[in-house]
């Protein structure tokens, strides 16, 4: 068997891909996060606010 | 790596090589400034996007100002190569000659969590999306109601740019279907169409808005709480499939014809209408999954099994979000977390193989020498130079007191200038670094770094905001902008003057984590964290490990459960780095992020251990309800739906051939006494109403429900019951059904909404949905870890959508039911996140503290306890200590937990706590200096 490597793909850059990507870089891997649009953000980045607080999704 | 498409994979868990390639965006990222010059001059038009095609962006732009990375991008399809973008680009940054690059990335393992697309409108034709232009999508919506949407957060017509009176919401559109559309359940509509109201009603006080529903399916933590208060803010809520809509040409008005619950055909006028389109996969998402070799299931999601969600069909490659099936946002961060954990096991033995560490030139020592304060004046392209005279300003700083260095930048933030300031800490000893820029918000870790690589302590820093508190608002008056420009720079340096260097307090940290319960969370948490090399210390009430997990027999899809338990208690029991302590309950827990001390007491014996470890994962799950209502105890043919499964599966089972059961849902949930919904009774209602058609097709199954939440994909459950015979009978929480009891025989009377009468149903089984409830100990956990609760008695995460997983409080996590009653798959999804997030503790060498921190001066504490109080992260307590002059109480601050937002500084009435950085002095030299 071939040697691991200590890096990780995450492919999409929405809410889903930076949680994943920040937790395994806070915890020693080095992350490539793959995201096909210009920035990073996904579908959450166009939401005025979330429930139930009404917090800005921002 | 944006504007990155896959194009393939090979290889093996652990050693994947992926290939990828990198579409150009005709600007250099590294010196590309996102000042924004470049849009201003661009002559042509593309069609917003990011606005959901409601407006227009210019050929070279950034989807939001907001947008990671703060770079621009040409679009090419737009684009007349004019190169004004490049003549007006003062960092030079515009590049036309950028071509696509093929490259391929080492991997270990991959996450997918490509997301998903909305369902497109236009398809159904009978809701004239499309044709009609005050016919808008729900994403149309949410950018209508957006400050930097279309309309600046105006509720505004597309017709004619009037505020509509009254708004329709359509639920369900391309969802629920088996005639057109999906036939799933979107999970995410429900809750976004009420939030959408909500906040409609926000903006337009007087507006009328209606939504059209099927079912409710408010089924997530405090989600029907939510709904309430919608209805009370005068948001009317109408059970019926619309269908049609017709547009009135003179006023372009939208008529609404609907069935109403009396049967009657109803035609309503509204001045907009939204349209809740739901997620559905997308032609992308397939291609993507064969490129990567993943199979996907029959509606294009990615293909996982109830006992591993987080799992694809390709090992080494996992799965998180929408690409797995319709959810909502705390379940995708949950699931992402999860999917990062199992990854991390994965490649434990290269854990920190490839992680850079920066190394640091020797400190410059500052202390007893006097302020050398260096000030870095930055234009910003144009957005200060263009409306602050900047030579000015910097002349101006010049004369201040300490300062003895001034320059100007371009911009400060670029990697020249940076170089630049290092450059002049160095030649200029500098000890205080000034930069007046932008938004320490987003550009102060920055400088702080670069104030750290020259040598200079990070808090030695200090930023005067001259671009988004001064040029952007005062665009107009140039002298009055480079006049407050100047205040605020001598403010800044007043404040630099009293720097002092901080020191970022490290602690000591013990590799183990206490996972308290031992259920389907608990178990796989501790497994997790087993996995990924730390100790874990799983501690339960009962004598047997399982918990809630040993009353589930078989999954919706037929799944044997009791297998699942079995294998996971010989995996605990057999793995090493895991010690059980069963029949056992927690006594005390001290201490805090890195450094907790637990008693744990055998339940039958005196003796108590002391364990010591770094963190806490909370999985003490929940307890289902014993009615009260509907004779239940009283008759041993009423029962709830657990009593029930384990009969079910159960060879010796007394449940024979039964002609005819009636399910009742929200037995004593949803009411006044337990406001939430459980979640999960209207699956296990439907699974078990399957499984007694299974095993007797003749017998007659009534279930009697509010809502029917078979949310996601679990709807096709449902559908299955309704086509296997399973009768479904509405009730209204105002007029519950009735039973009695007569000669040993079980009567129900229910109304019926769509015949308008009692139905009057004898029934050999009634069996009810009485929903979970929290656990006693809930509320010891949360006095001894200082944690809150909801005021439903589950535990309270630290931001409902953001950290479903976390508390406010570093170091301690929660999994499972005790966080909110949940599935099985959502539960080892959540569990795998809690390792996921512990293990970014764990993984450490030491736990880190900031260096603004609150600090108190004890002689001045009157241990009155308000700081206690209003601290949100349990890092400020008061402490008992025994003096030779007695007892003496004051306050002590937990350095390792405290964020240094200043709640206890501002609340102490005898200004006994400061916090570092920003003491009262540092405060009142600022004011003093304006």
């Amino acid at each position: 068997m071939s040697k691991k490597i200590g890096a990780v793909a995450v492919i999409g850059g929405g809410i889903g891909g930076i949680q994943a990507s920040l937790d395994l870089a806070d915890s020693g891997f080095k992350v490539y996060l793959i995201e096909t649009k210009p920035s990073i953000g996904g579908l959450m980045s166009q939401l005025d606010k979330t429930f139930p607080t009404n917090d800005c999704a921002m | 790596m944006v504007n990155t498409e896959i194009s393939g994979i090979e290889g093996e868990p652990g050693n994947f090589k992926l290939s990828i390639i990198r579409k150009p965006r005709y600007v250099e990222p590294s010196k590309c400034t996102g000042c924004g010059v470049c849009a201003q001059y661009c002559p042509v038009e593309a069609i917003d996007t990011y606005n959901a095609g409601m407006g227009v962006v210019p050929g070279i732009f950034v989807e939001y100002q907001q947008a990671v990375p703060l770079i621009y991008t040409i679009n090419r399809e737009v684009c007349i190569g004019c190169g004004l973008c490049a003549e007006y680009c003062e960092a030079d940054a515009v590049d036309y000659s950028q071509k696509e690059k093929k490259q391929i990335l080492d991997v270990g393992a991959v996450i997918l969590a490509a997301g998903t697309e909305t369902y497109d409108a236009e398809t159904l034709t009978e809701y004239g999306y499309g044709r009609f232009k005050n016919v808008v999508n729900s994403k149309e919506f949410e950018r209508i109601l957006s400050a930097s949407g279309p309309f600046r957060g105006l509720v505004l017509r597309a017709s004619d740019g009037v505020e509509p009176n009254s708004i329709a919401f359509i639920q369900c559109v391309g969802s629920r279907s088996l005639v057109k559309g999906n036939e799933y359940c979107s999970s995410a509509c429900c809750m976004y169409a009420v939030k959408e109201a909500v906040v409609a009603k926000e903006h337009l006080h007087g507006l009328d808005i209606n939504i059209f529903f099927m079912d409710i399916r408010a089924y997530g933590k405090d989600f029907d709480k939510y709904v309430e208060r919608a209805k009370d803010s005068g948001i009317k809520f109408t059970r019926s499939r619309v269908s049609n809509i017709k547009q009135d040409n003179k006023t372009n008005n939208l008529w609404i014809t609907y069935e109403s619950e009396d049967g009657n055909l109803k035609t309503e006028e509204f001045g907009m209408v939204v349209l809740s389109h739901g997620l559905c996969t997308s032609p992308s998402s397939k291609e993507l999954a064969e490129k990567l070799g993943v199979e996907l299931d029959r509606f294009g999601f990615c293909k996982t099994d109830e006992f591993s969600p987080i799992q694809s069909s390709r090992p080494g490659i996992f799965v998180s979000g929408a690409f797995q099936g319709p959810k909502d946002i705390p379940e995708t961060v949950m699931q992402s977390s999860g999917a990062a954990s199992l990854c991390s096991e994965l490649l434990i033995s290269e854990r920190g193989a490839l992680i850079e560490k920066e190394e640091y030139p020797p400190k410059i020592e500052v202390l007893g020498v006097g302020p050398r304060i260096g000030v870095f004046v930055c234009y910003c392209g144009i957005n200060i130079g263009g409306y602050v005279d900047v030579p000015e300003v910097a002349k101006y700083a010049e004369s201040l007191e300490g300062v003895v260095y001034v320059d100007t930048n371009l911009f400060t933030c670029s990697q020249d200038s940076q170089e630049l300031v290092k450059q002049k800490i160095t030649e200029q000893k500098l000890n205080r670094v000034v930069v007046a820029s932008c938004t320490p918000r987003t550009h102060e870790p920055l400088f702080q770094e670069t104030c750290e690589s020259a040598g200079l302590n990070r808090y030695l820093f200090s930023m005067a905001n001259i671009r988004d508190q001064c040029s952007w608002v005062h665009m107009q008056t140039r002298e009055e902008a480079t006049e407050k420009a100047k205040d605020l720079v001598r403010m800044a340096v007043a404040k630099a003057r009293l720097l002092e260097p901080l020191e970022r307090l490290t602690f000591d940290l013990t590799k183990k984590g206490l996972v308290i319960g031992g259920g389907l969370a608990g178990m796989t948490a501790a497994l997790g964290l087993a996995r990924q090399g730390y100790e874990a210390i799983l501690v339960e009430r009962e004598k047997e490990l399982g918990g809630n997990l040993s009353h589930i027999y078989y999954t919706p899809s037929g799944k044997d459960v009791q297998v699942l338990l079995k294998s996971l208690i010989k995996q605990v029991k057999d793995e090493q780095n895991i010690t059980i302590y069963t029949n056992s309950e927690i006594t005390e827990i001290d201490g805090f992020i890195g450094n907790y001390r637990t008693k744990i007491k055998e339940k039958d014996s005196n003796g108590e251990k002391e364990v010591e470890h770094g963190i806490v994962i909370i999985a003490t799950g929940g307890k289902e309800n014993k009615p009260k209502e509907y004779l239940y105890g009283k008759n041993d043919k009423i029962i709830t739906q657990r009593e029930l499964e384990e009969n079910l599966s159960n060879p010796k089972s007394k449940i024979l051939n039964p002609k005819s059961v009636v399910m009742i849902q929200c037995v004593e949930s949803r009411d006044d006494k337990n406001a939430y919904c459980s979640r999960y009774c209207c699956t296990q209602a439907v699974k078990n109403g399957l499984k007694i058609k299974e095993k007797f097709p003749e017998s007659s199954i009534y279930i009697l429900y509010r809502d029917i939440r078979t949310y996601g994909t679990k709807e096709v459950y449902f559908n299955e019951a309704r086509e296997k015979g399973i009768i479904f009978i509405r009730y209204d929480e105002n007029n519950k059904p009735e039973i009695s009891e007569e000669n040993g025989n079980i009567n129900v009377v229910v109304n019926d909404h769509l015949l308008k009468r009692d139905l009057s149903i004898v029934c050999d089984y009634l069996v009810l949905s009485p929903g979970m409830l929290p656990q006693d100990d809930n509320e010891d956990y949360a006095k001894m870890l200082k944690v809150p609760l909801n005021e439903d008695g589950f535990f309270l995460e630290a931001h409902m959508k953001l950290r479903p997983v976390d508390f406010a409080t570093d170091g301690i996590y929660m999994c499972g039911i005790c966080h909110s009653p949940k599935m099985l798959d959502e539960t080892i999804a959540q569990a795998n996140a809690a390792v996921s997030r512990a293990c970014t503790i764990l993984s450490q060498d030491v736990v880190k503290a900031d260096g603004t921190v609150a600090y108190v001066n004890k002689y001045k504490c009157a241990a009155c306890g308000t700081c206690e109080t209003v601290c949100a992260f349990g890092a400020v307590k008061v402490v008992e200590k025994e003096t030779r002059g007695g007892i003496e109480r004051y306050a002590e601050v937990t350095e390792a937990l405290c964020k240094g937002c200043g709640a206890c500084a501002s609340s102490c009435r005898m200004s006994a706590i400061d916090i570092r950085g920003y003491a009262d002095k540092d405060i009142i030299a600022i004011i003093e200096n304006f």
